[in-house]
């Protein structure tokens, strides 16, 4: 494969599409580092009536998008999509894969890398490419405050999972022009041995934690389930949503959907109030894009503490019980 | 009768662990280790598998030779046999490379096996790899993050949530699945229970000579990842720290950030008189 064949793609994760933008998000990425390998960047899409994600994707950067459309494929599933993964790549070659790490994704990249034995990065907080043109892959690691930074030196094609979130989708330019290249079904395309037998919209109740304008996280510094729960009157009062970090999930103080952090929610608010946390790499790969942290905790020396805009030295507890009587006070007058 | 596998894995109870600054991997034989919570999981899915259909469980695990007090514990939970892959060769070996030799195992020790369980990730390198690659490695029907299983015949029905949906699946055993934690709570073992365990615990122990591996098919060698550099993210914020009662700095907080503060939550915060006790 000559050199100026070489392509970067991102695999096109339309499900979900108005509130899932990492798919955007990963071409914006893929665009910048593509000028540093000089390859170009492809969308790969598969289902059923997919045209107006083709359209998007070339909106927002696709050079090129491969599309693979059939009745067929009207719904997600990972034995046929990695299958047809694996096919493209082994025609294709490209250089880079980007996936979405949504739950599909999650699943997805693995049996696609696996299949085309090569390597993967879940979770990436970082992308690049370094001076021997690989891509380096920069993930949260070894469960504690550290970063790893990771290559694929041999095997072919490098891939990564990010995170909805990471990065930033750029704008859409609808005179944008890109090459389609329809790929018909396979005809030898195995059948699929999981079966979906029913699927129905999971609504989750209230306010995206993703969109809050003010998040609440707590860890265990807070002492106990039951001081735990005082953060959620702090949270109403301040028109936020409660956040957690993963030893409080498993401790059953709060549910597995207020986990903030690399293997939970992305979060984006203007102020993070950070109570009793450490600042595992784990919490604080999901918090990258917090406006103004404001962190309580114990220890000054705690890594939460340091990435904070103010640093409280206190007890997380008794300053969430003085914040919402003063909160209270001025809220009224 | 029902043959399950369970592949769990030991991780360190404490989060912060020396890491080899020459290898770049975890020194987890310095760590105290537990079960993963998602492998718990999925050790009480296979158990109420058995308490139902009857059958055997067999539990795999890979790690230093340390790590085969986590198959002792999963026989105090009711677990029928144990076996731990340890072997210098196998360490730091990536998620694919992790399964390859996981899928090795379980095809010499357990080929006719009718379903395999894994946690959905473990807690101290949360990739969720392991499980779809194993599929993979298997080439048997798979399905990750289930929270709810049913068995009909020969069919699996799955349950799960997927990205705003509810997935209703199934599959033809042989299969694998992930187990989240939202469901089977794991049981309670009592401490005679786990000494009981230590005492009568059924445990193969597997290097990679036993699999007619080498050095070049295992751990790190073989892993198509490799880790360059591991290193503190650093801070890059000015950081003004407050200190005192905890009224005091609140007082101050909103002294200095009402603003802030006001401005995130729309709501005006200022007070004409000064607070005072």
């Amino acid at each position: 494969m000559s050199e100026n064949n070489r392509s970067i793609w991102v695999f096109g994760d339309y499900r979900n599409y108005f509130q899932n933008r990492v798919t955007l998000q990963l071409l914006s990425r893929a665009i910048e580092l593509a000028d540093k390998i000089s390859a170009s960047v492809c969308a790969v899409v598969m289902g059923h009536d997919v045209d107006e994600y083709v359209g998007e994707y070339i909106a927002h950067g696709a050079q090129k998008v491969y599309v693979i459309e059939h009745p067929q494929l009207k719904n997600y599933s990972i034995e046929t999509y990695s299958y047809l993964m694996e096919r493209l790549a082994r025609i294709y070659k490209p250089e880079i894969i980007f996936v979405g790490a949504t739950m599909f994704g999650r699943e997805f990249a693995p049996r696609v890398a696996k299949k085309l034995g090569t390597g993967l990065t879940a979770d990436c907080i970082g992308l690049d490419i370094n001076e021997d043109g690989l891509l380096v892959q920069i993930a949260p690691s070894f469960g504690g405050n550290l970063l790893a930074e990771i290559i694929t030196p041999e095997s072919r094609p490098q891939m990564a999972t990010v995170r909805p979130g990471t990065f930033q989708e750029i704008p859409h330019d609808y005179n944008a022009v890109g090459e389609v290249i329809r790929i018909p079904l396979p005809e030898d395309l195995p059948e699929d041995r999981v079966r979906l037998i029913s699927t129905e919209r999971w609504r989750k109740k209230g306010q995206r934690i993703e969109d809050a304008r003010v998040v609440v996280c707590g860890g265990r510094g807070m002492g106990s389930k039951k001081k735990y729960k005082k953060l959620f009157e702090l949270s109403q009062l301040l028109g936020g949503i409660i956040g957690a970090t993963r030893p409080v999930v498993y401790a059953k103080w709060v549910d597995e959907e207020s986990l903030v952090g690399q293997a939970g929610k992305h979060i984006r608010p203007k102020v993070l109030f950070s109570f009793g946390i450490s600042g595992a790499i784990q919490h604080t790969a999901g918090i990258g894009d917090a406006g103004f942290i404001i962190a309580i905790n114990k220890n000054i020396n705690a890594t939460m503490m340091k990435m904070a805009d103010v640093a409280i030295v206190a007890d997380a507890n008794q300053f969430c019980t003085a914040l919402t009587r003063e909160l209270k006070k001025r809220i009224r007058s | 009768m029902l043959k399950l596998v369970v592949c769990i894995k030991q991780v360190p109870l404490v989060s912060e662990l020396p890491w080899d600054s020459r290898t770049g991997t975890l020194r987890r034989e310095l760590a105290e280790g537990m079960i993963n919570p998602a492998c718990k999981h999925a050790l009480e899915a296979a158990l109420q598998l058995k308490q139902k259909h009857g059958g055997e469980i067999a539990v795999f695990t890979m790690g230093p030779p340390m790590a085969e007090e986590v198959l002792h514990e999963a026989q105090a939970m009711g677990t029928d046999r144990g076996i731990l892959l340890t072997d210098r060769l196998m360490a730091g070996a990536d998620t694919s490379i992790t399964a390859f030799t996981l899928a090795k195992a379980i095809l010499k020790e357990c080929p006719d096996f009718d379903l395999v369980l894994c946690g959905c990730y473990t807690s101290d390198s949360e990739t969720a790899q392991v499980g779809p690659q194993l599929v993979e490695e298997l080439d048997v029907p798979g399905a990750a993050n289930v929270h709810h299983i049913e068995l009909i015949g020969k069919t699996l029905r799955m349950k799960r949530i997927s990205d705003n949906f509810i997935e209703t699946l199934e599959m033809e055993l042989p299969g694998l699945v992930t187990i989240t934690t939202q469901e089977f709570q794991p049981r309670y073992v009592p401490l005679k229970g786990l000494q009981d365990a230590f005492e009568g615990s059924d445990i193969t122990r597997i290097g990679a000579d036993d699999l007619g591996l080498d050095m070049g098919k295992l751990g790190t060698t073989a892993s198509p990842t490799k880790i360059l550099n591991v290193y503190s993210p650093t801070a890059k914020k000015k950081n003004i720290v407050l200190k005192g009662s905890a009224k005091k700095v609140v007082e101050e907080l909103f002294d200095r950030f009402e603003d802030k503060i006001g401005g995130a939550i729309r709501k005006d915060l200022k007070v004409e008189k000064k607070y005072n006790e």
